[in-house]
């Protein structure tokens, strides 16, 4: 059997971003919902304990990005459900450009060394 | 951490809802783990692989809680909950340390409270006049000798007022007022009203306007004004029920019609700044024409003008009063000033007094925290093995030391809550002294400045004492606290090392205290040892009144009605009249041997005594004691004879060194020499610590009083003597006011009280501080003789005997206590010398306090290591050695 690749841990400030994309595309899900989405998106990639996410969600709540509601799920159990709010797709957008562009930035970086092995 | 507002305010709002939120949050995950297994479930897994692996997925459910936390809330503040609520949990379960270590601080902090409030009240706070650093005062001949010494002329008074440039504007007042000088009559029974003579603008000077009414104005001294008055508000208060119709209507004041103009503030207290001890009950101005050709009747007080200073008060004074003398040849004296601030004239003297004082709190505050220091060492050193185990369950050592600071500052805290109750009754009872002849004190209350001195006493103790098991938590190896376990190991030597530092340092403090506490005390003994020149015990004083219309002719068969029937009252032995007694007021006439030259060499006192008039039988109801000559005659000394003078050793000495005085001429009293009729032992005259300078005693029936105070010398109580006395002088002369009977004791204990005060305060620091030394050195040597146990029990199964085992801790014990008492006697020896001027007849090495403080600190000590000796001696090796 090959060795599985090792999981990606998530990098600072990742995980917000990762919740506020998710809220932004499917509407309302709940924490559960919203981990697993993350996981499979990921194929399994990321290395993420479920229960960090609610650390992310009181942040995001708290900065008033995403917004909280106790509902019912589809097969009638009690959960809480976040939606992201007005000003939470405009900081998705901001966080956005900026991921971009530091990713850009990085490729170069990296790609620099390649061009002096030549 | 920065956030923004709308991010802390709902970090708040979830800190108050904490409880909420942790359910909340709960109820969440609970889903979050319910919707996972429903998932694996369908995926396949039976319910129990279900359950596992979406906990795992999950991740540790506490961590997550703790980061939601975080994220959500004051981590810091929940911290510190949980902290204080451990902190009063360890408390509670050893109480027995809790209520200790509460009670040592409360008494420490309590007294440094209470010394702050006495200390800021008597030094710190202004004066209670308006801009107070603007008043100086004035005193003549530099500040030295009697009140007649100190005082001016009336002349002096308005040539200086006129010319100065320093200020802004001067005012006086008469300081030779009596106890109950004035009497007010037609309401109900006379009563006897202390006053004072002031100048028009007194009260505009010192800044205090009158509560009710007006304040004196320019014209009332004028010769022939109309009499006014200004009464003081407690007075006012007590005798007229605060009644505000007194208010411009006319009382009756020495028989005379006088004006009520005003009604003081209660903040004005003129005994308390200018006459401690006493209460001034009115004012009026005074006409000072009819005292004009009098000698020195007033002080002077200014207010500075802006940009003056007391210095140039001071060199202003060095050339105007001079020029001012070369203008009037007539002067008596030169007058030469001495100005300073009126606070520095107030309180000057008290300064090194309340310094020291605050020395002394600051040692017992020092020995508390050192006491306390030792007392959580040994409690930290028991609990390593809970600070090992919480080590290893992940606790940060940041976090121990936290929690057990929070552990100190909740103690500090509970005993500076106590402390200020202590302070409190301290307070309260030491402002009610009214008798007490410090000035200023009445005002003394717990305000704000002492609160904040509180805060700042606990909050420093905290972190004193605090150290010590922080230190503690920072040295030990704390896994090897697990490891080993704590019977058995031999304590650490650097352990043992600080404990014994901390203990030898509380013994040198305390020893010093101790010392400077026993040469007060002994200077305070010596000072009650002084001779008086009469004998207090046994004899009483009562202020009294009558009527002679100002004339020897009638005064003398009216005192000698007087004397007559007091002296038939059964129980009375001897009874004479005085003017003026002993450690009261006093006043001061030329005096001078006639026909002899003096020159610079006889000294200042070479040109005038005290004066004391008196009728016969006076020096033998105060006890004098007459050594030469005769005392006054009524038949003898008459209004038409020459004046008759007895003078004391301090004047015979002086004037005639060598000779006997007696018949000897003396230019004293009027146009005709007087002649000296005898002799007495020298009396103290203002306080019992300065010695006598020369004085001399005439007849009521040659020469002119100020006021009259019956003494009597009885062996009955005063409380049954007095009220036939007062009974025997009213039927006499029911139109008089009658003053309060007095023991002459009560007079003696008056001059001393400043001395006895802080005597009894720092007695009372020292006693503290040898109880927390001796509780320290108890602590360390029983918690020692605990810890060895095993080795004492093999030491005796090894054939040590019993007292040898008790000798072992005893000369261990010593040991510690010598090296502290060495310390505390060099550094004492250093500090006594900053005191001498507190001392009274006592050198600051007086090798008996020394000793004594020895005797004093071994014995104790030797208790103090007795008790946990006995103990270890009584180990039984067998039971020792199982017990391991």
């Amino acid at each position: 059997m090959a060795p599985a690749e090792p999981k990606l841990d998530l990098l600072q400030g990742t995980l917000d971003l990762m919740v506020l994309q998710t809220l932004a595309t499917l509407g309302p899900q709940h924490g559960y919902g919203i981990a697993r989405r993350i996981e499979q998106v990921s194929g399994d990639a990321i290395l993420l304990n479920q229960g960090t996410i609610y650390a992310s969600l009181v942040r995001l709540q708290q900065r008033g990005w995403i917004s909280a509601e106790w509902g019912t799920s589809d097969n009638n159990r009690k959960a809480k459900f976040y939606s992201i709010t007005k000003s939470g797709r405009k900081q998705l957008s901001t966080d956005v450009s900026y991921w971009q562009r530091l990713t850009g930035v990085i490729g170069r970086v990296l790609a620099m060394q390649n061009e002096g092995d030549n | 951490m920065a956030f923004s507002f709308r991010e802390s305010l709902l970090r708040m709002q979830s800190f108050a809802r904490k409880g909420t939120l942790d359910h909340d949050l709960d109820e969440e995950m609970a889903s979050h783990l319910q919707f996972a297994i429903e998932e694996n479930v369908q995926k396949g897994m039976s319910p129990q692989e279900a359950e596992r692996q979406a906990r795992i997925s999950f991740g540790g459910p506490q961590q997550s809680k703790e980061s939601h936390r975080e994220s959500r809330g004051l981590l810091f503040l929940d911290t510190l909950l949980r902290d204080i609520r451990y902190a009063l949990r360890t408390l509670w379960r050893d109480r027995a340390f809790a209520a200790i270590a509460i009670l040592i601080l409360a008494l420490g902090i309590g007294a440094n409270i209470a010394v702050f409030s006495i200390i800021n009240t008597l030094l710190l706070r202004p004066l209670p006049f308006a801009n107070s650093n603007e008043l100086a005062w004035l005193d003549s001949n530099r500040g030295v000798g009697g009140l007649s010494s100190l005082t001016y002329k009336i002349d002096v008074y308005d040539e200086y007022a006129k010319q100065n440039r320093s200020f802004e504007q001067v005012t006086a007042y008469m300081p030779f007022f009596g106890q109950g000088g004035y009497s007010l009559s037609g309401r109900g029974e006379p009563f006897a009203l202390t006053g004072v003579m002031v100048d028009s603008n007194f009260f505009q000077t010192l800044g205090v306007q009158p509560q009710y009414g007006r304040a004196f104005l320019p014209g009332e001294t004028a010769k022939g004004a109309a009499h006014v008055a200004i009464l003081d508000n407690a007075f006012w208060q007590q005798h007229f029920n605060s009644d505000l119709s007194v208010l411009n209507q006319p009382v009756t004041i020495n028989k005379q019609s006088y004006t009520v103009a005003g009604i003081l503030p209660p903040s004005f207290d003129f005994g308390a700044a200018f006459a401690p001890g006493q209460r001034i009950e009115m004012f009026e101005p005074y006409p000072w024409d009819d005292i004009r050709q009098w000698g020195n009747t007033v002080f002077i007080i200014g207010r500075l003008k802006p940009g003056a200073t007391v210095q140039s008060a001071q060199s202003e004074a060095d050339l105007l009063l001079p020029q001012m003398r070369a203008a009037h040849k007539d002067w008596y004296s030169g007058y030469a000033t001495r100005v300073s601030s009126l606070s520095n004239h107030v309180r000057g003297k008290l300064r090194t007094s309340l310094i020291v004082l605050w020395s002394a709190v600051g040692l017992i505050l020092l020995i508390v925290c050192v006491n306390l220091a030792n007392l959580l060492f040994a409690r930290s050193a028991a609990r390593s093995k809970e600070f090992a185990t919480r080590t290893a369950l992940g606790a940060g050592r940041s976090r121990i030391v936290g929690q057990l600071l929070t552990e100190s500052v909740i103690l500090s805290g509970a005993g500076t809550v106590l402390g200020l109750v202590f302070a409190y009754a301290i307070v309260s009872f030491v402002s009610r002294q009214a008798s007490l002849a410090l000035p200023l004190l009445s005002s003394m209350r717990i305000d704000g400045a002492t609160l904040l001195w509180a805060l700042l006493i606990a909050a420093l103790a905290a972190v004193l004492f605090g150290l010590a098991p922080g230190m503690f938590v920072a040295s030990a190896n704390l896994r090897s606290g697990l490891a080993n376990s704590s019977r058995g190991t031999t304590e650490g030597r650097h352990y043992h090392s600080l404990r014994s530092l901390l203990v030898v340092s509380e013994v040198a403090l305390a020893c010093v205290l101790l010392v400077g506490a026993g040469l007060l005390l002994r200077s305070f003994i010596r000072v009650l040892d002084v001779d008086l020149g009469f004998r207090p015990s046994q004899a009483a004083a009562l202020t009294i009144g009558y009527d002679d219309d100002g004339t020897a002719e009638h005064r003398v068969p009216i005192l000698q009605e007087i004397l007559r029937r007091v002296q038939r009252i059964p129980g009375v032995e001897a009874a004479g009249i005085s003017d003026m007694l002993p450690l009261g007021r006093n006043r001061s006439w030329g005096f001078t041997a006639v026909g002899r030259a003096y020159s610079k060499e006889d000294g200042p006192d070479a040109y005038d005594a005290y004066i004391r008039i008196v009728t016969p039988g006076y020096i033998s109801a105060m006890g004098m004691h007459l050594r030469e000559g005769r005392d006054f005659d009524w038949a003898l000394d008459r209004p038409d004879t020459q004046s008759a003078v007895i003078i004391n050793e301090a004047a015979a000495k002086l004037h005639w060194p060598g000779q006997n005085p007696i018949g000897k001429l003396v230019n004293c009293c009027n146009k005709n020499p007087g002649v000296i009729i005898g002799v007495i032992s020298d009396v103290r005259q203002n306080s019992l610590e300065d010695a006598s300078t020369p004085e001399m005693f005439q007849s009521y029936a040659q020469a002119g009083p100020e006021g009259s105070e019956l003494i009597v010398r009885t062996k009955l109580p005063p409380e049954v003597l007095g009220p036939s006395l007062i009974k025997t002088v009213r039927d006499f002369s029911p139109n008089q006011p009658v003053g309060e009977f007095r023991p002459l004791l009560q007079i003696v204990d008056t001059s001393t009280s400043p001395r006895r005060f802080f005597v009894l305060l720092v007695g009372s620091f020292a006693t503290l501080g040898l109880i927390l030394a001796a509780l320290g050195i108890y602590g360390v040597i029983s918690y020692m003789v605990t810890r060895q146990r095993q080795e004492i029990g093999i030491r005796m199964a090894l054939g040590a005997s019993r007292s040898h085992v008790l000798f072992g801790v005893v000369s261990r014990t010593l040991h510690l206590a010598l090296i502290g008492i060495a310390i505390g006697a060099v550094v004492s020896f250093v500090a006594g010398k900053w005191i001498s001027s507190l001392l009274f007849q006592t050198q600051p090495g007086d090798p008996m306090t020394f000793v004594a403080m020895f005797v004093i600190f071994a014995g104790v000590a030797l208790l103090a290591g007795y008790i946990p000796a006995q103990r270890a001696s009584r180990v039984n090796p067998l039971v020792a050695l199982r017990y391991e």
